[in-house]
């Protein structure tokens, strides 16, 4: 289980790499897409199966609106204005080498706390189940729904989908008065 | 598009929405509930709209009648909570419709009717948001 | 452990692609690949060698199940997740409509 997954993120990583470094946007769009259906394999592999619907279907419909927004504006990358590299010079100057080495160090420092995050989890695949056990025992009984994470999401955590809900509801709302073409008189 | 994208479309559409439909009511039963169903509501309108190309007209009326129905299920769905609230102990989001056997398709209290208003919502509430984009697209960027 | 470490590189590539590319398209792709690395994590600790998925039937009654919390708050946000890009791709079509272009450097007419 560990190794395919670990080949499946290989993946997920190279795609990731890819799609930020295209110089055509519906190429970096496609190579989006590698990264969500690669997710949707490992939520199957992971035994999640509602995950698995939710994710494949909501990765489509923002492929598909991410494609309407791009294809009919400038499809290219941007051309780079020629101010790192000059020709004559040599590759490495001072500023390039400065911002890898910036780099390095965020990277760098964000591990460290990574590290203090990660040190108190245990290792994949032996979850204590501290606080699921309660939950697992007794949502067949009291909820008396079938699928346990259906049962947790609407009656143990109900105030969360609220919540989503009414984020959904904001968003619509969103996006109806950011895309007004004319106001009301 | 030509006639074939179009007749497929249509045929492919339906199915899609009675898949929505069952994946939404049969959610305490098997992996779904509403969110997935409802993902899947908004997927078969969305196809429609694609192989039929858009008429603002048109797709500015469905846009009205599509954001009725998300505010009218999200405000049923709080409706229903609240009446939880004044049966029995006063929780919110308490479950008091009868539990029934596990395994029936009529059980588990309020949870198949939460799952039928929140997919309700969340699919119209995905539909409403593509034909925002697409009406602006067609309008404006021109 | 080395599955936690590679989720921590992707939520860095998007972070990477938040912080350097110039392209506004670019910068919602990387804001998307945090989100990712965060929903696989989330379902990674959950998981338990050889259990089974949290659903009861007639052949599975008992035995250990995966964890069904993670998955309940990954179910959620996976959804908040779309609402906001949705919102980020409406705000990018205006400013392509004011502007003309997507690139940043060129978008810096913030009258107060």
């Amino acid at each position: 289980m560990e190794a395919i997954l670990t080949i499946i993120l290989i993946f997920m990583i190279l795609g990731a790499i890819y799609s930020l470094h295209a110089r055509d946007l519906l190429s970096a769009l496609i190579s989006m897409g590698i990264v969500g259906y690669g997710l949707v394999i490992c939520f199957l592999l992971l035994k999640a199966p509602d995950l698995a619907i939710v994710q494949i279907l909501v990765e489509t419909i923002t492929l598909v609106i991410m494609v309407s927004v791009v294809l009919d504006s400038t499809r290219h990358e941007l051309k780079e204005k020629a101010s790192i590299v000059h020709d004559g010079q040599s590759f490495i100057n001072s500023r390039y080498v400065g911002n890898i080495f910036i780099g390095v160090l965020i990277a760098l420092v964000l591990l460290y706390t990574y590290h203090f995050a990660i040190e108190n989890l245990s290792a994949f695949g032996e979850h204590l189940m501290r606080m699921s056990g309660p939950y697992l025992e007794d949502a067949a009984g009291t909820t008396g729904s079938a699928n346990m994470v259906t049962g947790v999401v609407f009656d143990y955590r109900g105030y969360d989908t609220l919540g989503e809900a009414t984020i959904l509801v904001t968003a619509v709302v969103g996006v109806l008065t950011v895309l007004r073409i004319q106001g009301r008189k | 598009m030509s006639v074939i994208v179009k007749k497929v479309a249509q045929l492919l559409s339906g199915l899609i929405f009675m898949y929505g439909v069952y994946i939404i009511t049969h959610g305490h039963l098997t992996p779904g509930g509403g969110f997935a169903g409802g993902a899947l509501l908004a997927g078969s309108m969305i196809l429609l709209v694609l192989a039929f190309g858009s008429d603002v007209m048109g797709l500015k009326k469905r846009e009205t009648g599509s954001s009725i129905i998300e505010n009218s299920a999200i405000l049923v769905f709080i409706l229903f909570a609240t009446i939880a609230m004044l049966v029995g102990t006063r929780v919110f989001f308490h479950n008091f419709l009868p539990v029934g056997t596990l395994g029936e398709l009529i059980s588990a209290g309020v949870i198949p009717l939460y799952n039928i208003f929140v997919g309700m919502e969340v699919g119209a509430a995905l539909f409403t948001i593509f034909l925002a984009l697409v009406i602006y697209k067609e309008e404006v960027l021109k | 452990m080395i599955l936690y470490l590679l989720c921590f590189l992707l939520f860095l590539i998007g972070l990477y692609g938040v912080i350097t590319r110039r392209n506004v398209i670019k910068i919602v792709i990387g804001l998307v690949f945090m989100e990712f690395s965060v929903f696989l994590l989330l379902v990674l600790v959950g998981y338990v060698e050889g259990a089974e998925a949290p659903i009861l039937d007639e052949t599975i009654i008992s035995g250990p199940f995966v964890d069904p919390l993670p998955q309940a708050m990954v179910l959620t946000a996976i959804v908040i997740g779309l609402a906001s890009n949705a919102m980020l791709l409406a705000i990018a079509i205006r400013l392509y409509k004011k502007y003309g272009t997507f690139d940043i450097r060129k978008i810096n007419e913030l009258k107060g």
